[in-house]
């Protein structure tokens, strides 16, 4: 179970990463250490919330998506987007020609995923009112519900048990696909997505049940396609938008975005985007602190997806057009009526259980060690000197002290206790810049004027 | 292992640090969440009590295997009936604690139900101690 491992999308290019410690920091949940000059992610501490990604100055990280020609294994190719996709393209591009682009590279079929979100929303309404453990918190954005296994297993029962739009929409259009007479096998659904967090969650298997969606197309890399694509054609689209494609209402345009959820929630209801945000806001949850609140909408992105990490436009433009969007269509309501049969099917299909809790903050599950191990932590304390400069591969001392109660580092990992071993003749040069070497790479701390900065930067 | 934290009074954007503290301690070793969940409640109000009615305090946080016992002290007013202070919605706490969300009168009564044992001691104008035992298989 412990031993289980997250799937993650995000992954460090090794020729890339030089090792500058930025992801490191900027963690929030300290999963990342340096060994031999490049940042290794611990799979079972991230969250996928990207912000190692957004911090990279080399762009060593990438996100792991399917090869685009897979969707010609299929008959039927269908692209499940999300609306931040349209809140990208300046205002004078219309959807009907993004769409249009869409089919021109190869989609059969474009769905907007927040089409179902009336079928969420009523779940969780349901959901809410005979819930006994308040705040509920909603279960829309992964990188958040991981956040709370690792970081406050205390609150995964609080978490709502509703899938959110991706997998929803998925299970959806293969039935009404099934039910057209297609075959299985001829459907290819694949998911545009704003970020690791949403991949990690189709592409983990849950129990034996297989992904709702055949594969993941990162955002960023289709609205390349489809901005060149628009740009570089002359009049009108050649290919219709297709059909299928009503307008979503303002409750849906606006559902991923920072206050999407809880104004649609009964009763006092918040919303708080951007990681360290959510952080904080859950340890007072914890500490019961906050009471008579009842529903917290979390996002681990500030301005939630129209932030998230593979979304290519400024996330306050995207917002912005999306809210003027949700304003221009605010006298749509409800679901399009092809989806009306479907809705108990849907109810029936978007339920998940309560995710495992798996604290990464734990020293040991046998107590009694757990608490030698602290005492040593405490007396590495002692002598590492506190001021967080990472030059060890760890983000902080803290963090250092535990990893060599773990084993995974040593006390001459630090830079200034090198010192003083060598000022009492307890380590020799030669083998404190092997150390430096073991964590930094080889030749690390040779000459180099390539490096950003530099006289040479970049060459 | 012992911990030990200072409280000061008045300060309630500081209310909640040691108690956030001793959770994070919990957490690493193991402690059933349920069990966490208890002790941090009742040591988020006791905290909460030295800064809403006392001068300065401090907390102080022993653990082994077994058990976690926290002693707060503080000096302060003291409380000069403790039976009637430990009563549910009883509270002495003035307009302006109420209007920052606090003084409900349910600190002491939520601190005895969330604990395995309380003890309060008390003298008036010099202080009040609460000790507070929880074992961490229930
Ligand atoms: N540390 C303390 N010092 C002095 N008086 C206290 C202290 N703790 C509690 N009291 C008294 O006991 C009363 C009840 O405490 P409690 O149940 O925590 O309710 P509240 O703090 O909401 O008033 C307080 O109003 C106060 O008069
Ligand atoms: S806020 Fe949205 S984009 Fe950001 S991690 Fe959560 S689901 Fe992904
Ligand atoms: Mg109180």
């Amino acid at each position: 179970m412990a031993e289980q491992q997250f799937y993650h999308a995000l992954k460090v290019n090794n020729d890339l990463c030089f090792g500058c410690t930025h992801c490191m920091n900027v963690c929030p949940t300290g999963a990342i250490r340096i060994r031999d000059g490049k940042a290794s992610i611990r799979k079972n501490w991230c969250i996928d919330c990207g912000d190692c990604m957004k911090a990279c100055p080399v762009d060593a990280f990438y996100i792991e998506q399917d090869d685009f020609d897979k969707i010609y294994h299929f008959k039927y190719r269908v692209a499940l987007v999300p609306a931040v996709m349209i809140g990208q393209f300046p205002s004078n591009i219309s959807e009907s020609e993004i769409f249009s682009v869409m089919r021109e590279l190869g989609f059969t079929h474009v769905f907007q995923t927040e089409h179902t979100v009336d079928v969420i929303h009523e779940l969780m309404l349901e959901e809410a009112r005979s819930a006994t453990d308040k705040p509920l918190i909603s279960s829309f954005c992964p990188a958040v519900v991981r956040l709370i296994q690792v970081k406050f297993p205390s609150l995964v029962d609080q978490i709502m048990h509703v899938k959110p739009p991706i997998d929803t929409s998925a299970i959806f259009f293969r039935k009404k696909l099934q039910d057209e007479g297609i075959p299985d096998e001829d459907i290819g659904l694949f998911y545009v997505t704003p970020c690791a967090a949403k991949i990690a969650i189709v592409k983990s298997p849950v129990k034996d049940r297989p992904s709702p969606v055949n594969g993941v197309i990162n955002m960023d890399f289709l609205y390349n396609k489809v901005l060149h694509g628009i740009k570089n054609r002359s009049g009108s689209s050649t290919r219709s938008p297709g059909d299928n494609l009503p307008n979503l209402g303002p409750k849906h345009i606006s559902w991923s975005l920072t206050n999407g959820e809880a104004p649609y929630m009964k009763g006092r209801c918040l919303a708080i985007d951007e990681i360290h945000n959510v952080i904080d806001f859950l340890e007072r949850v914890e500490n019961d602190e906050i009471q008579d609140v009842d529903f917290l909408e979390l996002r681990a992105c500030d301005e939630s997806c129209a932030g998230g990490v593979l979304v290519v436009g400024n996330r306050f433009l995207t917002a912005e057009r999306l809210r003027k969007r949700a304003q221009l269509f605010k006298d749509i309501h409800g679901m399009p009526d092809d989806l009306v049969p479907y809705r108990d099917y849907m109810k029936s299909r978007v339920t998940v259980e309560t995710p495992e809790p798996r604290s990464m903050l734990m020293l040991d599950t046998d107590t009694g060690v757990a608490l030698q191990k602290m005492e040593q932590v405490r007396k590495f304390m002692c002598y590492l000197p506190g001021i967080d400069c990472g030059a060890c591969g760890s983000p902080n001392c803290l963090s250092l002290a535990r990893d060599i109660v773990q084993r995974e580092a040593q006390l001459s990992s630090c830079v200034f206790i090198q010192r003083t071993m060598e000022k009492h003749r307890k380590l020799h040069g030669d083998h404190a810049i092997r150390i430096i070497e073991k964590t930094w790479g080889k030749d690390r701390l040779d000459k180099d004027c390539t490096k950003i900065g530099a006289k040479d930067e970049g060459s | 292992m012992e911990f030990r934290y200072e409280i000061e009074g008045g300060n309630f954007s500081r209310a909640g640090h040691a108690s956030s503290a001793v959770k994070k301690i919990l957490k690493q070793l193991n402690v059933d969440n349920k069990v966490i969940k208890r002790v941090v409640v009742a040591l988020y109000e006791g905290e909460v009590n030295v800064v809403a009615h006392a001068e300065k305090g401090s907390m102080m946080v022993d653990i082994d295997e077994q058990r976690i016992r926290i002693r707060i002290e503080d000096s302060g007013p003291g409380i000069p009936d403790i039976d009637l202070a430990m009563q549910a919605g009883f509270s002495t706490a003035s307009a302006a604690v109420r209007e920052m969300g606090f003084g409900a009168g349910m600190g002491l009564p939520n601190m005895k139900k969330n604990t395995d044992q309380m003890h309060v001691t008390s003298e008036v104008g010099k202080g009040t101690q609460v000790e507070m035992i929880t074992w961490f298989r229930q």
